[in-house]
């Protein structure tokens, strides 16, 4: 099986049947089938080839839902990257992947003309939401698109162990890492979520999360692979809003991350009908033992999962709801059809109550760092078999006696903040880029909405003084909403370690 | 106008941390330009509390008052004249 034919199955299935809510717009499989065919046959015609690169740089949206099943079933590889990456990063990751086409939003005209310049693979680039500009053969218009091309199915091309997908994350050497997975990794990782939480075609899942974000992207996949509906938001920002939808549209199930939940419980639920809900998830980062009380007092009639696991394997662990009052602060059990344990600095498997990383195994390890062999054979690493490769998470738990696992910290500086991952050195290259600034170093403190928050610690070079306000306005042209700092704090110098390294739990 | 001033200054310096006014259209939505984040929502609605001295309720926090500076302060303005009258 392939991921497209998850939508190609669900419009055979049920073809009448509403799959995708976005905004005031409803669309049935059916049509978004024929969507996706007509957007398919666009892009063969416009040249992309088998395993080309496409990326989505669009905020959540019918046309982002229908960008990538079009440039599965075109036979691309495609990487959605969030919309609030800024233009320079863009370019860096399109000419990492040597994207050949680029769906972004229309009103987005200066970045696109620049992006053209900067990406010399790029033949293509879809305007979404308006008319493209004029005067660059490269610019065609999403809507113009659709209306020139037959709803045929485009022949299949693509098997499974094709790539289907890159997803970058935030790389501890400070440049984007593109996480390459399989058609068989994705329908693998995306059949285990499902059996676990008992998705039927009833389920109706609203969606607040990025589908840049790995967590957000797979609620897609997964509804249209068990033909349920999506209800699909730009965000979180107005949780008023989303509570009134769940109302409105009946949903079942409420993935989140703890900044999520953490807004959702600062509310008074008391005025939402929120009964249709069947279950919710968390993952990302771990839920205060305390907000996981107030979410089963909340909503005691739903299911709540609480996950764990890394983009390089999509999901990891997840603890069945039965146990959760027995051990709340477990993330749980391997998923179906996987297996992990924890090791030792030398590699020897440990028991019960021993803290060691976290070493994963199954048909849901992806293919490692897209370019990148160097990043790719420190966390991927030979397996039983000549073919298999071991993820090691980078990530210390232990296990209690039954086989449930506790997270402890992870063996490196990586920021989680609102469920995103942030290499510190992306913001210190960054920061370091600011006239004036003679040392930066960036750590996460605890936040109580965020988990944690961006600190920034600069010393200024002598004679010159900067302010929180030039470091966060130069901050934000350049970073994604989440990798701007919180905090800044300006020091004479930076603690270091005996060996001359920053000391970075001296700065939390 | 002079509502709709602080919060222009207030969205300006807080959030795109600069005082070049010609950087924010009053009438763009905060969302889709990127003006402030998912987060932000909160600091905003934090903001108006402080400054005007008026109460939002959860279910207020809708895009129709909050998308904009124009939006939020025409809220603002109907909660001051609500709170008068």
């Amino acid at each position: 099986m392939l991921v497209h034919h998850f939508l190609e199955h669900s419009a055979a299935r049920a073809p009448d049947k509403v799959g995708l809510i976005c905004a005031d717009q409803r669309l049935t499989y059916a049509q978004l089938e024929a969507q996706a065919n007509q957007l398919a046959q666009a892009l063969l015609a416009r040249g992309v080839q088998a395993g080309d690169r496409v990326a989505v740089w669009l905020p959540n949206s019918v046309e982002s839902v229908v960008a990538i099943f079009a440039i599965l079933k075109a036979g691309g590889v495609f990487t959605v990257i969030n919309p609030t990456t800024k233009p320079a990063k863009l370019a860096y990751i399109l000419n990492h992947c040597a994207a050949s086409a680029l769906f972004a939003p229309a009103r987005a005209a200066a970045e696109i003309a620049g992006l053209l310049d900067a990406v010399p693979s790029l033949h293509t680039v879809v305007a979404c939401g308006g008319a493209p500009a004029g005067g660059d053969a490269r610019w065609v218009g999403f809507s113009d698109l659709l209306a020139a091309y037959p709803p045929d199915r485009p022949r299949g091309r693509t098997i499974d162990i094709d790539l289907a997908c890159l997803v970058y994350t935030s790389g501890s050497t400070g440049e984007p890492k593109g996480v390459m997975s399989t058609h068989a990794n994705m329908v693998f990782a995306a059949s285990s979520i499902i059996e676990y939480l008992q998705n039927t075609v009833d389920d109706i899942v609203i969606d607040v999360l990025p589908l840049s974000f790995d967590y957000g992207l797979y609620q897609l996949l997964m509804v249209f692979k068990f033909s349920g509906t999506l209800v699909l938001e730009r965000s979180f920002a107005y949780p008023a809003a989303i509570l009134k939808r769940i109302e409105q549209e009946r949903v079942t199930g409420l993935p989140g991350v703890p900044t999520v939940f953490a807004m959702l419980l600062q509310m008074d639920l008391s005025k939402f009908d929120l009964s249709s809900i069947r279950y919710l998830t968390n993952t990302a980062a771990a839920l205060p033992v305390q907000h996981i009380q107030r979410l089963r007092a909340a909503f005691p009639w739903a299911r709540l999962y609480s996950m764990y696991g890394l983009t390089e394997c999509k999901r990891t662990l997840y603890l069945p709801p039965e146990e959760l009052d027995r051990r709340p602060g477990s993330v749980g059990i391997a998923i179906p059809g996987t297996e992990v344990w924890l090791e030792d600095e030398t590699g020897a498997r440990l028991g019960p109550r021993e803290t060691g990383e976290l070493v994963i195994r199954g048909s849901h390890v992806m293919q490692g760092y897209w370019n990148d062999p160097a990043e790719t054979a420190k966390r991927y690493r030979p397996g039983h078999y000549p073919a298999e490769r071991l993820l090691y998470s980078g990530d210390l738990f232990w296990m209690d006696e039954e086989g449930f696992l506790y997270f402890v910290a992870r063996k490196d500086d990586i920021i989680k903040t609102r469920g995103e991952k942030v290499a510190p050195k992306e913001v210190e290259t960054v920061i370091y880029q600011l006239a004036g600034v003679a040392e930066a170093a960036v750590v996460g403190v605890p936040d109580p909405l965020l988990g944690q928050a961006i600190k920034a610690v600069i010393v200024c070079e002598p004679g010159h003084t900067l302010t929180e306000q030039e470091v966060l306005h130069h901050c934000r042209q350049r970073l994604e909403d989440f990798m701007v700092p919180k905090l800044v704090e300006f020091r004479d110098s930076l603690p270091t370690t005996a060996s001359g390294k920053v000391q970075r739990s001296a700065l939390k | 106008m002079e509502i709709e001033g602080q919060i222009r200054r207030y969205v300006l310096e807080s959030f795109l941390f600069t005082t070049d006014d010609t950087r924010l259209d009053s009438r763009a939505s905060f969302l889709e330009e990127g003006v402030i984040d998912s987060t932000g929502v909160l600091e905003l609605v934090a903001f108006v509390e402080e400054t005007f001295g008026i109460e939002v309720g959860d279910e207020e926090i809708l895009p129709e008052n909050f998308d904009s500076v124009v939006k939020l302060a025409a809220f603002v303005k109907a909660k001051l004249d609500g709170r008068s009258a």
